[in-house]
């Protein structure tokens, strides 16, 4: 078995954490100008969820270390987080989709 | 200076420090508290009979700064934890008070911000957007209170000279908190803010 100390000290520089934050700061910027240029507005929503969740997801791997420590706590926080977008997907198409129960019935 | 001696250490089966394997279970059961709110959020998103709606009211350019604010307090967070870690408790104090302070800064602007819209009649009785924000975004204030307590409490320690590279786990903990705090505030700035 690795050593738990190393597997879970090899955290990244000061010099990485300045470049995430100036990506997301970057990122942050594009979001607001996104939302403000009418060109976009079509593609808006898929535009903003994508720039949101590459925030997300370096935030977590950089600076909640998940990059370099142990793939179990990936799992912990992983699995969960799942089980909630999945909840919520699932509300979505329950509430707003054309795919009901009742529109089948309805159909049939 | 003389720092405190480091907590004992309890390794698990699998080699892991158990407290940063609890705090990451914990960290799981918040993702479904906050998914459970955003979902509720946006079931009834649009479904408000009477106004205030959230065009009419909801400022962009302020809430973009709070957004700034607290991604900026992540980065002096994770500075924070590597000056403890390399035992530059100058340096550590420093970024954990401003770590604290920005939190304190964003709180100052959820509060500004409620305020007015209270003024401008949205309050949690008012409709379905009222009581589903205030619900969603208040629980992510009273998330960021206590994390800027935490912090502080932290810092008080350090200034007490009981905090040193022995106790970089606790730090790297608090910083998992306040981390998973603002990429829920990513989350909201986008679901709530942007797409309306």
């Amino acid at each position: 078995m690795a050593d738990p100390e190393v597997r879970e000290q090899a955290h990244p520089t000061a010099d990485v954490y300045l470049r995430v934050a100036a990506v997301l700061v970057i990122l942050t910027v594009l979001e607001v100008g996104v939302f403000y240029v009418p060109a976009f507005h079509p593609v808006l929503v898929p535009v903003l969820l994508a720039l949101s969740a590459i925030k997300f997801t370096l935030v977590v791997m950089f600076y909640m270390h998940l990059k370099a420590d142990s793939k179990f706590f990936t799992f912990l926080f992983g699995a969960p987080l799942l089980l909630a977008v999945g909840v919520m997907v699932a509300l979505m198409f329950l509430f707003y989709g054309t795919l009901t129960l009742r529109g089948a019935a309805g159909a049939g | 200076m003389t720092h405190a001696a480091p907590a004992a250490v309890h390794h698990t089966s699998m080699g892991l420090d158990s407290r940063k394997m609890a705090f990451w279970a914990f960290i799981g059961s918040e993702c479904l508290l906050f998914g459970s709110l955003i979902s509720t959020y946006l079931i009834y998103k649009g479904k408000s009979v009477v106004g205030p709606y959230p065009h009419e009211i909801l400022n962009i350019p302020f809430t973009s700064v709070s957004t700034f604010d607290l991604l900026m307090s992540s980065l002096m967070m994770v500075l924070a934890l590597a000056a403890v870690q390399r035992g530059d408790m100058k340096w550590g104090k420093i970024w954990l008070f401003s770590t604290a302070l920005l939190g304190m800064v964003f709180i100052g602007g959820q509060v500004i911000e409620f305020t007015e819209f209270v003024h401008k009649g949205l309050t949690l009785q008012t409709n379905l957007f009222g009581c589903t924000f205030f619900v969603l975004t208040g629980t992510h204030g009273a998330h960021v209170t206590v994390g800027v307590l935490w912090l502080l409490t932290l810092w008080v320690r350090a200034l007490q000279g009981k905090l040193g590279p022995g106790n970089a786990m606790t730090v790297e903990i608090t910083g998992l908190y306040w981390h998973f705090v603002d990429v829920v505030w990513i989350v909201i700035f986008t679901v709530v803010y942007l797409i309306q």
